[in-house]
């Protein structure tokens, strides 16, 4: 009887709403009220990129890796931190099952938990860091990364008392860096606050239809952008001075609305305005007339989902030296699996992993990889013991990863075993707070106090996330 | 069936008095307070229609859009480029085609908006359903329902096995409850996250919800028969909101619906489709009174929502997507004649059918950059080829003011303010007048000028809003 018809909901995107408080970056538009009209540095920035654009645009058409040495001036000019240091943020949507990425096929109970989902042992590389631990065949990449020390894996991330098995407070959580049902603000955004600077857009980019609620600011302006060769606007029948001039319309159009006193127009024009500036700023990204559509540097699944294409692009981007300091993705694939998980997971997981190790490697390419740390989260673990549907539901603790060249890669946490690591609910206790995380990530990558930014920093223990 | 209370658990609920009646807008009810009633109330005006149902008096027009004589669709049926008609149930994106020619067309626009608005209140997306027919079929049992009682309404849904595939309720049995279901019974549709019950109330409810199957037919391909069958019920006691009983799924809906805490977020969230600024705490009474006293029916509430002075008074609130789209056509009067609208209901951020989770679309995030992009280029789409202005065929008085109006009156007059048009008029002078100085520019620019500003009247603030 039972088809893959699945399931709660999906969750895909920042798009919650309409709810209750619990909602990540609640009251925030994605533009934001007061932000100030952009300075006029993005008129060097432009023609800067648009000196580079052949470049750019060749490769598109090419298919392969840029010369890295090509972009030393875009590198040098990024400037996107003091330091020049990049976070990517990447959400595995849904809930992943972190027993089924790192299966415990030592731990004497696997077996009793999957009776139908269970993998054999040798099935996937051994996790060396504890050989109870059993990479997924799909996670295998992830495995070779982890052997080069790029991978910081955290097999029980999670948080204590009371775990909320609802995706949307979950996730609402971990987007604002606290277990505060209300806070407004994202824990990246909460950091652009801090050292954003008020014209630029792009320093918070989520590539994405609606803004990620981790990326919610309370001052400085942050962006998405679905994919940047795809910003282009048209009009029917307008070319020559009549087109040039109506991007300035737009400006204009949208100030009205801005100064209007009323809140709709005001939220109107300043997407306007927004869209205008960032147009400007990716203009370099533009096919030339006539090409066709960019390909994939090599590595990236090519299977017509976005989520490889927007990592590619993050990776492009930064190469180009656009201003990012904090981007966010997320995946295609929902790892929400109440039902017949083994199919669409292994797909997804698949996608999601050969996507990560692709876009490392892309950024080794580059010259890019010691500016760039990721961070893969999702909002909760799944119950250890599965479902009769062939799925698993809502649990607990899960699994989450850093990766990067300069990750630690050791193991953050602990896979305590299920005969004692269960709550009261049966689901898995965490070994590792996502705050305590996000405060390591903080410190020891960006360099920036934790006390600023994720409440109660003081009283969370730090983990070793960089080496 | 016998009710026990918990010992030591505290009721909430305390008998509302009448706080009276929600006030009602009593200022000018002129051509543009018209035109907003019809965006906020259902598709927007077609040329003229402001104007004549401002005639009626607010309270007329009101009870125009929630008491519709008639609920024909007026104009050509749906079709597709190729002339052919539309295949709802069979090809993708037919399903949002038959869906937006309603909004369209019907006579009856409340009915199609409020149908839109329990589409969402109720989110199930066709991703999971995998059936445009199944789809369609729950869009006509909110359709039917859509002024009735909450209760009728969730009843429906509750058994609408669109809803059962989505969130797992068929195929919840005795020896495994789904709790996907008795989660968002209660989260999203009926009491709001955390409000007033517990991760144990979810397991109880999952259990009382129990008992729904079907049946997979090979020869369509698709799931059959859905159906309650009392031995996959689990007929043992549970406890719910510290009540005792072996309770059935009409208890669990009973009992979510007597919770203190739902006419509060019923009110609330009925509101917020109609008003981006929330009720006063005294307004929220008198709606839970009214709502309450009526027996939890819609079309009062509804009525007395449409007369407040926040929804005709208030701040301007941004259009949803597919109003908006709907909305031009029927201001340039073109009906469904291609399925470009479905694939550009997803790219503006709103396709029907396909919400992008359980909780429905996020209405206080409309635009962004990528929105207000996709925005744009429908406009595109829907001027087209074939009403775009060729500049060797017409010809076009380079006036600024001329020309916006003209540009205005393209989509059947909307209300523009007077910055607004200035703006327009600002670039008209600068891309058709100050740009042209050889004779074919100073010929061709004000056709691609009246082209640009005819997009541009969409990209205004006040077009963007009602």
């Amino acid at each position: 009887m039972r088809q893959p018809t699945c399931s709660c909901n999906d969750f895909d995107r920042a798009q919650l709403l309409r709810r209750g408080a619990a909602q990540a970056g609640r009251g925030l538009p994605v533009i934001e009220p007061g932000m100030p009209m952009p300075a006029g540095t993005g008129l060097n920035r432009r023609s800067f990129m648009l000196s580079a654009t052949g470049m750019l645009l060749s490769v598109y058409g090419a298919g392969r890796l840029l010369d890295t040495a090509a972009f030393e001036a875009g590198i040098a000019n990024a400037a996107s931190t003091p330091n020049g240091r990049v976070l990517v943020s990447v959400y595995l949507q849904g809930g992943i099952d972190s027993m089924s990425v790192l299966c415990p096929v030592g731990d004497p109970l696997y077996s009793t938990y999957r009776k139908v989902l269970g993998l054999p042992e040798g099935a996937g590389p051994t996790f060396t860091e504890d050989p109870r631990l059993q990479w997924h065949p799909q996670a295998a990449p992830l495995a070779t990364l982890h052997a080069e020390g790029k991978v910081s894996a955290l097999p029980t991330i999670g948080y204590t008392d009371p775990m909320n098995q609802s995706h949307f407070t979950s996730r609402h959580y971990y987007e604002v860096g606290a277990m505060d049902a209300n806070l407004l603000t994202g824990w990246l955004g909460r950091y652009l606050d801090v050292v954003g600077t008020a014209d630029n857009p792009l320093q918070g980019l989520c590539l994405d239809d609606s803004l990620q609620p981790a990326l919610a600011t309370a001052k400085v302006p942050v962006a998405t952008i679905d994919l940047p060769s795809d910003y282009s606007f048209y009009a029917e029948g307008v070319w020559g001075p009549p087109q040039d001039l109506m991007y300035g319309a737009f400006r204009s159009l949208g100030e009205v609305g801005v100064r209007s006193g009323d809140v709709g127009l005001k939220e109107s024009g300043q997407a306007a305005v927004m869209s205008t500036t960032l147009r400007e700023q990716l203009l370099p990204f533009q096919p030339a007339p006539n090409a066709t559509a960019p390909a994939l540097p090599a590595g990236y699944p090519t299977a017509g989902d976005s989520f490889p294409a927007r990592m590619a692009a993050v990776a492009q981007m930064l190469a180009a030296g656009l201003p990012i300091t904090c981007a966010t993705v997320t995946t295609d694939s929902v790892f929400d699996t109440h039902e017949s998980q083994a199919s669409s997971f292994t797909s997804g997981l698949g996608e999601a992993v050969q996507t990560l190790y692709a876009f490392q490697r892309d950024l080794e390419a580059r010259g890019l990889a010691d500016r760039v740390l990721t961070v893969v989260w999702s909002e909760f673990g799944r119950r250890p013991q599965e479902n009769a549907s062939a799925g698993t539901d809502h649990g607990a603790a899960g699994c989450g990863f850093v990766i990067g060249e300069n990750a630690a890669g050791k193991m953050i946490g602990e896979w305590q075993g299920l005969a004692s690591g269960l709550d009261s609910l049966g689901n898995l206790t965490e070994t590792a707070d996502f705050r305590s995380l996000y405060c390591s990530v903080l410190e020891q990558w960006l360099g920036q106090d934790a006390a600023q930014i994720i409440p109660g920093a003081s009283s969370l223990p730090r983990v070793t996330v960089v080496q | 069936m016998m009710l026990g209370t918990a010992s030591g658990r505290k009721r909430r609920g305390k008998a509302i008095s009448d706080p009276g009646p929600l006030p009602k807008y009593t200022g000018r009810f002129g051509e543009q307070q018209a035109e907003r009633l019809l965006w906020r109330a259902g598709f927007g005006p077609k040329p003229g229609e402001a104007a004549a149902l401002a005639k009626h008096g607010m309270r007329h027009a009101v009870l125009s859009l929630t008491r519709p004589s008639n609920q024909r669709l007026v104009g050509p049926a749906p079709q597709l480029e190729n002339g052919q008609p539309i295949e709802p149930f069979d090809v993708w994106g037919n399903d949002v085609l038959w869906w937006l020619d309603r909004m369209v067309r019907s006579r009856a626009q409340l009915i199609e908006r409020m149908t839109l608005t329990w589409h969402d209140w109720f989110a199930t997306s066709n991703e999971q359903v995998n059936s445009q027919r199944l789809m369609i079929n729950q869009n006509w049992t909110m359709r039917n329902r859509c002024l009735s009682s909450f209760p009728r309404m969730l009843t429906a849904i509750t058994i609408d096995p669109a809803m059962q595939l989505y969130l797992s309720l068929a195929g919840s049995t005795k020896q495994d409850p789904n709790e996907n279901y008795a989660r968002e019974l209660q989260e999203l549709f009926t009491l709001g996250v955390d409000d007033g019950y517990t991760e144990m109330d979810v397991r109880e409810q999952a259990r009382a919800l129990t008992g729904w199957t079907y049946t997979w037919n090979a020869d369509t391909g698709q799931p059959d028969d859905f159906r309650f069958e009392a031995t996959l019920h689990d007929d043992g006691v549970k406890v719910i909101y510290g009540h005792h009983g072996n309770f059935s799924w009409r208890d669990s809906l009973r009992l979510v619906l007597h919770h203190p805490d739902h006419p509060k977020f019923f009110v609330t969230k009925l509101w917020s489709y109609f008003s981006a600024e929330p009720l006063s705490a005294r307004d929220t009474k008198a709606a839970e009174y009214l709502y309450v006293s009526s027996g939890k029916q819609i079309r009062p509430l509804v009525e007395a929502m449409l007369m407040h002075p926040t929804l005709h008074a208030g701040q301007r609130m941004v259009k949803p997507p597919i109003v908006q789209l709907a909305g031009m056509l029927r201001g340039i009067g073109r009906y469904i004649d291609t399925d470009a609208w479905a694939w550009e209901s997803s790219q503006i951020g709103q396709m029907p059918f396909y919400p992008p989770n359980v909780s429905g679309w996020d209405a206080t995030r409309w635009l962004n950059t990528g929105t207000w992009l996709a925005r744009f280029n429908l406009t595109a789409e829907m001027i087209g080829q074939q009403r775009a202005l060729d500049p060797s065929k017409v010809k076009v008085k380079a006036d600024p003011k001329a020309m916006t109006k003209q540009a205005i009156d393209f989509w059947g007059k909307p209300t523009i303010s007077a910055p607004g048009r200035h703006a327009l008029a600002a670039y008209a002078q600068a891309a058709a007048v100050d740009s042209a100085s050889a004779s074919w520019e100073r010929e061709q620019y004000p056709v691609l000028t009246l082209n640009a500003l005819r997009a541009l009247v969409v990209a205004t603030p006040d077009y963007q809003t009602s």
